[in-house]
C-alpha cells in the first residue's frame, strides 16, 4: 500500500489511510466493501465483507507465522505473531496466568472512581488522560505486574511500537530503538520476578519450565501495549458515542445491565482495532470469485465488516439493543482478542461510572482530534465540558 | 401453502410420540411454522423433556443436579402432554396412536421421535443385580451416582464406546478404580475407528483406567444380598468390583410398531429425506415422520446411504426438517441436508466429529500431533473427504465441515498452519458394519428401506 495511488478501490484505501479522514472512514469502508476482495498495488488482499473475513479467520490455510510481529511489534515472538502449534502453547500458559472473571471488577471500580474524584473541582476535562488512558494502564499493571510508576517509562517505547501496526510508512527506526528497551526493560522484571516470585502474570510465566525469558518478555510486552492500547481507544470512542447520543446515556445511568450490551454494539459500531494487516495465505484460497494466491499477504478490515448490511441490519444505527451482535470487534477464530474479557469489563465499568458520576457532560469538540493510527483508531483528546461529578 | 395444508394447520392434531429432545423441538418448530392445531406429546418418562449429554458427565460427578437438566421451554408451546405413558401400537389405516393404558390417540400427522434405549446386559439374572447399571435417563444416572458415591472397590466399565468412555472418566474424576473392557481393539473403535481410538486408549491409561481391550465379560457374579462382587472375563481372569456399568451401544424403540406396517426394525424408522417414513414394502407414507435417534433417512451428502444418527444436533435439526415438512406442501419440503456433528469431553479433552467417520476407509492427520493429543484428523473415502474428528481442536471444525459439503479431494494437497512434517494416510481401521459395536453413535443401515442389512419386524395379523 505504499504505492501512491487515486483511483479505484486501491484509492478508497489511500483514503482510509489518510488522516485526514481519521474521524469518519465509515463512508469509505462502505465504497471498499463494494469489492469484499481486491488486489492492492502492493499485491496484497484487502477483504472487508463480514462473510469473506470470518471464513478466512476461520480457515487453517491463513497463518501469521510467515510475517512474525503484531501488536507486540514486528520479530518479537509474542503469539500473536504465531501459528498453532506455537501459538496455542504460549497463549494458553498465558490464560493460565491472566485472571479476567469478574473478580477483577471492584478493583476497576475504585480506579475508576479515583480518576472520577480527581475531576471533582474541574470543569473541563480529557476524557482521554483524565481517564481513558490511565484506567486501562493501572488495570494491566497490575494483571502483569508491572510497577505502575514505570508509566513515564514505557508509554513512549508503546506509542513507538503501536505505529509498526500503521500500514503507512515512515517510524521504523523509532519503534526498533522503542523495541529494544522495552525489552530491556521486560527483561529485567522477570530476571527480578525468578528470583523474587510475586503476583501477576509476569511472575506466573517466569516460573513455568520451558518458557525462556525471551518468551516471557515477549507475551508480556504484548499483554501490556494491547492491555492499554486499545481500551483506550473503546472507553473514548464509548463515551464520544454516548454523548452524540445523550438519551442513550441517559438510561445507562438508571439500567447499569445495559452496559453489557452496549459495549458489545460499541465494539461492532466503532471498533478500537480497525484493520489487520498481518495475515498470509500459506496456500491458494478461493473466496468467492477471487483466488487469494499461495504467499499473498492479506489485510482485513474489521470496522467494514462490522458495518457490513448484508450482516447487520441498518449497520450505520447505533443500537446497544441489537440482537444477533457476533461482531468482528475482538477478530473470530485463533487470534480472538486474548484479554477480551479484561477489556469488556474495563469498558462496561468505565461507562457505567462515566454516566452514572458526571454532571451533564457536554462535547466541546465534534470531531475530536484523533490519534494518527488508521488501525488502532480512537481520539487523542476527548475534551468534554461538565458541570461538576455526583 | 395449499389449501389442505392451510386446514391441517388450522385445525390438524399432530401427535410426537417421543418427549424428549426431537420431540420437544419439533413442537417448537411447528408452533413457529404457524400450526395452529392441536399437539400432542407422548412419553414414556415421567419427566419434561430434559438434556441427556450432561448425564454421562456433570451429573455424574456431582457438578450438576439430575433436575437441571431440564431442557427450557418456550411460552406458548400450547401442547398437551401424555407422560409417564409409552405408546404401544400406531394403527396407520385408522391413523390413530395406542398408549400403554389404552387410551388412544386419533392423528392427522404424527412424528414418530421414541429415539433408543440402552442395550440391557444379556443375561437377565445378572442384569438384574444391584449396582449393574446402564445408562440412557434421568433415573439411572441417579442409581449410577450414587453407587459411585458409595465408594466403590473398583468400577467396571462394559464397552468403550462414547458412554462407557465418559462414565470411565467421571470415575477417575472422582478417584475411584476402574477397569474398561472393550471387545474391539480400542475404545471409540465404533466411532473413529482403531487408528484415532489408540489414541483414545493411551489417554485413559494416562488418565489411570485399567483399559483391556479385546476382552469380553463373560459373566457378572452377584453377593448373597444381590449384589454385583465379580466379573469374569473371556482371558480367564476375574475382577473384584462393586459397580459395573454395561455400555454397550443403544437400541432403538421400535418395537411399539411392530404390528404397524411401517419400515421398522432394530435399525430404526426407515424415512426419506425429508423425514416422511417408508411402509414396509419401501413405500412412502404422508401423514408419518421421524426424526432423532429413531430414524434412518438416506443422506444426500453420503451417497445415500441410510444413516441412523444418534447426535445431539441430528435430533434438533431434523425434528426441524420434520416439522417443516409436516405443514408444508410439496413444493416447499426441504431435505435433511444437515452434517452430521457430534462432541464428547473426556479425559480432559473435548473431542469433536463432523461428518460420517466410519464411511472413511482411511484417515489422516492434517493440523497438530497424535502425540499431545491436540489434532484435527480427516477421513476419506475413495478420494474424497467424509469426516472431521479434532481432540482439543474444534475451533477448526468449521472450516472442515466446510469441505466435507464440497466433498472435497482425500488426502488434501493444500498447506495449512500446525501441518505435521509428514503427512501419513493411514487405514482407519473400522470394525466390520456389520459386527455390533459398542457405541458407533452413526449407524451405516443400507443403501434402501427394505434393504436386508437389516431384519424387518414381520407384520402380524396379515395386514396389507
Amino acid at each position: 500500500m505504499t504505492e501512491q495511488t487515486t483511483t479505484g478501490q486501491p484509492g478508497v484505501l489511500a483514503q482510509i489511510l489518510d488522516y485526514a479522514n481519521r474521524a469518519n472512514p465509515y463512508p469509505l469502508y462502505a465504497k471498499l466493501r463494494e469489492t469484499p476482495v481486491f488486489r492492492a498495488p502492493n499485491g496484497s488482499y484487502v477483504v472487508s465483507t463480514y462473510r469473506e473475513i470470518w471464513a478466512l479467520m476461520h480457515d487453517p490455510r491463513i497463518g501469521v507465522g510467515a510475517l512474525g510481529g503484531g501488536a507486540g511489534g514486528e520479530g518479537t515472538g509474542s503469539f500473536i505473531g504465531m501459528d498453532p502449534p506455537t501459538h496455542d502453547r504460549l497463549r494458553r500458559l498465558a490464560t493460565s496466568h491472566f485472571e479476567q472473571t469478574e473478580a477483577v471488577r471492584p478493583d476497576m471500580v475504585r480506579t475508576a472512581n479515583e480518576l472520577i474524584d480527581k475531576m471533582r473541582n474541574k470543569h473541563q476535562i480529557d476524557l482521554v488522560d483524565d481517564f481513558a488512558y490511565p484506567l486501562p494502564v493501572t488495570v494491566i499493571c497490575q494483571q502483569l505486574g508491572v510497577p505502575h510508576e514505570d508509566e513515564p517509562r514505557f508509554h513512549p517505547w508503546a506509542e513507538a511500537i503501536i505505529t509498526q501496526l500503521d500500514p503507512r510508512p515512515g517510524q521504523e527506526s523509532a519503534a526498533a530503538q522503542a523495541s529494544a528497551e522495552m525489552n530491556q526493560y521486560m527483561a529485567g522484571l522477570v530476571e527480578r520476578y525468578r528470583s523474587e516470585p510475586g503476583a501477576g502474570l509476569l511472575s506466573g510465566l517466569a516460573a513455568e519450565e520451558g518458557l525462556s525469558t525471551q518468551d516471557v518478555v515477549a507475551t508480556g510486552r504484548l499483554l501490556l501495549i494491547a492491555g492499554h492500547e486499545t481500551t483506550v481507544n473503546l472507553i473514548t470512542n464509548g463515551m464520544l458515542t454516548l454523548l452524540r447520543h445523550p438519551d442513550i446515556l441517559e438510561r445507562l445511568r438508571h439500567e447499569q445491565e445495559l452496559a453489557i450490551p452496549l459495549v458489545e454494539e460499541l465494539l461492532r459500531y466503532e471498533p478500537p482495532v480497525q484493520i489487520n494487516p498481518k495475515y498470509m495465505a500459506l496456500d491458494d484460497v478461493d473466496l468467492g470469485d477471487v483466488t487469494i494466491p499461495k504467499g499473498s499477504r492479506i489485510v482485513l478490515v474489521l470496522a467494514a465488516a462490522n458495518r457490513d448490511p448484508n450482516r447487520f441490519p441498518d449497520p450505520d444505527r447505533f443500537d446497544p439493543e441489537r440482537e444477533d451482535n457476533e461482531h468482528l470487534g475482538f477478530f473470530t477464530g485463533i487470534h480472538y482478542c486474548f484479554g477480551a474479557g479484561l477489556a469488556r469489563q474495563e469498558a462496561q465499568v468505565a461507562l457505567i461510572e462515566l454516566a452514572r458520576r458526571l454532571e451533564n457532560p457536554r462535547l466541546l469538540q465534534d470531531p475530536p482530534p484523533y490519534r494518527q493510527n488508521p488501525t488502532l483508531r480512537g481520539p487523542r483528546h476527548l475534551p468534554i465540558e461538565i458541570d461538576g461529578v455526583r | 401453502m395449499s389449501p389442505a395444508n392451510g386446514a391441517f394447520s388450522a385445525n390438524g392434531h399432530v401427535v410426537i410420540v417421543g418427549a424428549s429432545l426431537a420431540g420437544l423441538r419439533a413442537a417448537e418448530a411447528l408452533r413457529e411454522g404457524g400450526f395452529r392445531g392441536r399437539l400432542t406429546l407422548v412419553g414414556d418418562e415421567p419427566y419434561e423433556p430434559y438434556d441427556r449429554p450432561p448425564l454421562s458427565k456433570q451429573v455424574l460427578t456431582g457438578r450438576a443436579a439430575p433436575e437441571s437438566t431440564a431442557l427450557p421451554q418456550v411460552s406458548g408451546l400450547d401442547a398437551e402432554w401424555r407422560l409417564g405413558t409409552p405408546a404401544v401400537g400406531l394403527d396407520l389405516a385408522a391413523k390413530r396412536v395406542r398408549l400403554a393404558d389404552g387410551e388412544e390417540l386419533g392423528f392427522d400427522r404424527v412424528l414418530i421421535a421414541t429415539g433408543t434405549r440402552a442395550r440391557p446386559w444379556p443375561n437377565p439374572e445378572e442384569a438384574a443385580l444391584d449396582g449393574v447399571i446402564t445408562l440412557r435417563g434421568r433415573d439411572d444416572t441417579v442409581r449410577l451416582r450414587d453407587e459411585l458415591a458409595a465408594g466403590p472397590r473398583r468400577v467396571l466399565v462394559i464397552g468403550a464406546g462414547f458412554t462407557g468412555s465418559e462414565i470411565a472418566s467421571a470415575c477417575r474424576g472422582l478417584g475411584l478404580p476402574v477397569t474398561v473392557t472393550e471387545r474391539a481393539a480400542t475404545p471409540l473403535a465404533g466411532a473413529l475407528g482403531g487408528t484415532i481410538g489408540t489414541v483414545a486408549a493411551r489417554l485413559q491409561r494416562e488418565y489411570g483406567v485399567d483399559l483391556r481391550c479385546g476382552v469380553s465379560v463373560t459373566s457378572l457374579e452377584g453377593d448373597d444380598a444381590g449384589h454385583v462382587r465379580r466379573a469374569h472375563l473371556d482371558d480367564g481372569t476375574t475382577l473384584e468390583i462393586d459397580v459395573a456399568v454395561v455400555a454397550l451401544g443403544a437400541q432403538r424403540n421400535t418395537e411399539w410398531l411392530r404390528d404397524s406396517g411401517l419400515g421398522a426394525g432394530p435399525r430404526g424408522v426407515a424415512c426419506d429425506a425429508g423425514c416422511r417414513v417408508f411402509d414396509m414394502y419401501g413405500i412412502v407414507t404422508d401423514d408419518i415422520f421421524a426424526a432423532g435417534d429413531v430414524a434412518r433417512s438416506p443422506h444426500p451428502l453420503f451417497g445415500f446411504e441410510f444413516l441412523a444418527l444418534e447426535h445431539w444436533s441430528n435430533a434438533i435439526e431434523q425434528a426441524e426438517v420434520a416439522a417443516h415438512n409436516m405443514v408444508h406442501g410439496e413444493s416447499e419440503r426441504r431435505p435433511y441436508l444437515h452434517v452430521p456433528t457430534f462432541w464428547s469431553f473426556q479425559f480432559g479433552v473435548s473431542i469433536k466429529s463432523a461428518g460420517v467417520p466410519p464411511l472413511g476407509e482411511q484417515v489422516i492427520i492434517v493440523q497438530g500431533s497424535a502425540d499431545e493429543p491436540r489434532f484435527v484428523a480427516l477421513y476419506g473415502r475413495r478420494g474424497r473427504t467424509v469426516a472431521a474428528v479434532t481432540f482439543d481442536q474444534g475451533k477448526w471444525l468449521e472450516f472442515y465441515v466446510n469441505q466435507i459439503e464440497r466433498a472435497a479431494p482425500f488426502p488434501p494437497q493444500y498447506r495449512n498452519v500446525a501441518q505435521p512434517e509428514s503427512r501419513q494416510v493411514l487405514q482407519a481401521e473400522f470394525p466390520d458394519p456389520a459386527l455390533p459395536t459398542e457405541g458407533p453413535m452413526i449407524v451405516r443401515t443400507g443403501h434402501s428401506p427394505t434393504e436386508r442389512a437389516w431384519t424387518l419386524m414381520p407384520a402380524r395379523g396379515g395386514r396389507r
